[in-house]
């Protein structure tokens, strides 16, 4: 998966939990949980789309890894080319 | 009833129990003795709960002792100690008094949880006036309505949660006087007051004046089936009962750590999270990040965390991170030790779960029910009695429950006035409880119609429906009436329907608890369109973020389902019974029965 994949996948995520996103708007290094108003569970869907749309396992040890965009893009571009490995 | 599994409890815990003997304690409690346990302001001039959580404990030679451990969401630490909380009460107290606002007059917070948030609600009450703490995920809509309903004249908030959820609706809050701006504030920003500012000038002396235990106190909203939030208010007097409680179903002990997980947006985090555990002297762990397994377990180690006060959603989030199965990894890593008792609110505890802490964490975990209106627990799982898991535990002393036989819309049946207590074990109704307690809500602010209908034949009726077993355990059964419980929180369907129904396209709306495995219930909205509109994606996803938009992620829905033909009552209502029904598949037969119920609620209802 390029990193363009990834972070097309980790938008539309966001997307189907805030249809409105505005991704324009937000900086690259910003946590989008607090920008967009992710609680816990929209959270918790998130993580399981991701997961869903890559075949990756995601566990509660890299949410660390998912605070920005950029974070999560870099991720699942790493995680999902080691998976593959 | 079928066997089930009884946790049973060691003869000789570790720390001895508050409540060591259930039926000796409950014979020989009485709310007068329990008044006792607290101090009353100097010079018998009435009682203050914020005299009680602070400034007393200061008096009796504890002020060096940490009342808060403030954890950043950047992990940063700070401890505040009573002599610096009731320094910092004392100056908030000051900036309101110099602010002309004065007794029994509502201050709003709408703030994560920082440590400002707690020197505001207590300083609020220091200065007599009422503190009413909004939960900083709703929306621009919610928070509007609650501050015009609750007359806000002060509001202490963020720059970024006032831009993004006030100033919009300012023009139409003629009564909200002062806006004070916690961090960093723009100069430019009307109408809007710095925090630190106001604070930095005002001193660090500050009296009390005489408080009544009537006087009002405490305003928190709750969610009913129809119509606008309620809210409901309570007095100083509730302090004795937050007290009282915390001692006997939360077990504080004057050396505990203690982590109630919620939010002071919600009735639990502010009973629980601020008044009870500070009353008792003890250390309050503040956690202003959100749920995330290995942070919340590394704090409960870090922190030496002894009680931890909690809800079913987290309890099933940590569930998934790490199942019943195994690997125990996890949790495993971090030293528990320090940990002695577990308790949780907001929706019924799962058996599973209670097993999950008694196998995972080596604690079982211990529910109980209460809500807004009756301002602390009323029924619990003690530290020394065995569990029923599944079960909300017994009443509290001095606290009486029945149980009442419902008639045809559900709710208690009442003829002339009168209801009747069931007696017989095992059988549904709904659940009562005898007022008198100090923390019992003393009213519906501007709403007396609505507070007078929660009581019958001396009942308050709580709209939860139980069955208590033959050895007196209660076990909730459900809602009476279409309130949603989502992730612990009530959510009023009417609230969602209206804001749906401010978008152009949408004719009606039915908003439900749709069963969800995490967090009880999520609100899942069907819409039917007026015409010229279409069903579609697009559109679902529009109304989605519409309703978010507005509502916020604690009440928007979180599915939308299209249907031209809502089923309604002959008087035109639509019936959420039904659509809930649906819904879960249920047959045919139970529909029908539930038509029956609604039509008559409705002719009761117009």
């Amino acid at each position: 998966m390029t990193r363009e994949e990834a972070l097309g996948i980790v938008k539309e995520a966001i997307t189907s939990i805030v249809p409105d996103a505005d991704f324009d708007s937000l900086a690259p290094d910003e946590r989008f949980r607090d920008t967009l108003e992710l609680d816990s569970l929209d959270f918790l869907g998130f993580v399981e789309t991701l997961s869903d749309r890559t075949g990756c396992r995601i566990d509660e040890d890299d949410y660390p890894s998912l605070t920005t965009l950029a974070d999560v893009a870099d991720f699942l571009t790493d995680r999902c080319w080691r998976t593959r490995d | 009833m079928a066997e089930q599994t009884i946790i049973r409890k060691a003869s000789h815990p570790r720390v001895a129990p508050n409540l060591g003997d259930y039926e000796r304690e409950c014979a020989r409690f009485d709310w007068a003795r329990a008044r006792e346990q607290l101090s009353g302001l100097p010079g018998g001039k009435g009682l203050n709960i914020a005299y009680e959580a602070v400034d007393r404990h200061v008096a009796h030679g504890r002020g060096g002792h940490v009342a808060l451990r403030c954890i950043g969401r950047d992990d940063r630490v700070r401890s505040v100690t009573f002599a610096e909380l009731a320094r910092r009460t004392n100056r908030f107290a000051s900036v309101l008094r110099r602010l002309g606002v004065g007794a029994e007059e509502r201050v709003f917070t709408l703030l994560g949880r920082c440590p400002e948030l707690y020197t505001t609600v207590l300083g609020t009450l220091k200065n007599t006036g009422v503190v009413c703490p909004l939960f900083s995920a709703f929306g621009p809509g919610p928070v509007e309505q609650r501050l015009r309903l609750g007359d806000a004249r002060v509001l202490v908030t963020t720059e970024a949660l006032y831009r993004r959820k006030v100033a919009a609706s300012r023009d139409r809050l003629p009564c909200l006087e002062h806006v004070l701006i916690v961090g960093r504030r723009d100069a430019d920003l009307p109408g809007t007051l710095g925090y630190e500012e106001a604070m930095e000038a005002a001193p660090d002396e500050f009296t009390i004046a005489p408080t009544g235990p009537e006087q009002m106190a405490l305003l928190h909203f709750t969610s009913g089936t129809t119509g606008t939030p309620k809210g409901a208010v309570h007095v100083h007097e509730a302090v004795v009962a937050h007290h009282a409680t915390a001692g006997y179903a939360l077990d504080l002990h004057p050396d505990d750590v203690y982590w109630c997980t919620a939010d002071p947006g919600w009735v639990t985090g502010t009973s629980y999270g601020i008044i009870a555990p500070l009353t008792h002297g003890i250390t309050v762990i503040v956690d202003e990040g959100d749920f995330d397994a290995r942070r919340w377990y590394r704090i409960l180690a870090d922190e030496h965390v002894t009680v931890w006060y909690t809800a079913p959603t987290a309890v099933r989030m940590l569930m998934r991170a790490t199942p019943r199965e195994g690997p125990y990894d996890l949790p495993r890593s971090y030293d528990l030790s320090a940990l002695r008792f577990i308790a949780s609110v907001g929706e019924p505890l799962n058996p599973e779960a209670v097993l999950w802490g008694e196998e995972v964490l080596g604690l079982p975990i211990h529910d109980n029910w209460w809500q807004t209106e009756t301002g602390s627990i009323m029924i619990a799982n003690f530290a020394a009695c065995d569990i029923r898991p599944g079960s909300m535990g017994r009443p509290l002393p001095g606290v009486e429950a029945a149980v009442l036989e419902r008639g045809e819309n559900g709710r208690a049946a009442v003829t002339d006035g009168r209801v009747t207590v069931i007696e017989r074990p095992d059988t549904e109704g709904e659940l009562a409880l005898r007022p008198g307690w100090p923390s019992m809500f003393r009213g519906y602010l501007h709403d007396k119609v609505r507070y007078d209908a929660c009581f019958a034949g001396r009942w308050y009726l709580t709209g939860d429906l139980v069955r208590r077993d033959a050895d007196g355990w209660f076990w909730f059964v459900g809602r009476a009436d279409d309130v949603i419980k989502s992730a612990g929180h009530l959510i009023g369907p009417f609230e969602v329907e209206s804001a749906l129904m401010e978008h152009p396209a949408v004719a009606e709306a039915g908003v439900i608890g749709k069963p969800d495995e995490v967090a009880g219930a999520i609100v899942k909205a069907f819409v039917s369109l007026k015409p010229g509109h279409e069903p579609s994606d697009a559109l679902g996803r529009e109304l989605l973020a519409f309703a978010r938009r507005r509502l916020g992620p604690a009440v928007a829905p979180r599915e939308i389902a299209f249907d031209q033909n809502l089923p309604r009552t002959r008087s035109g209502k639509v019936m959420r019974r039904l659509l809930r029904a649906r819904e879960l598949g249920l047959p045919e037969g139970d529909i029908s029965a539930l038509e029956t119920v609604e039509s008559a609620e409705s002719g009761g209802v117009p």
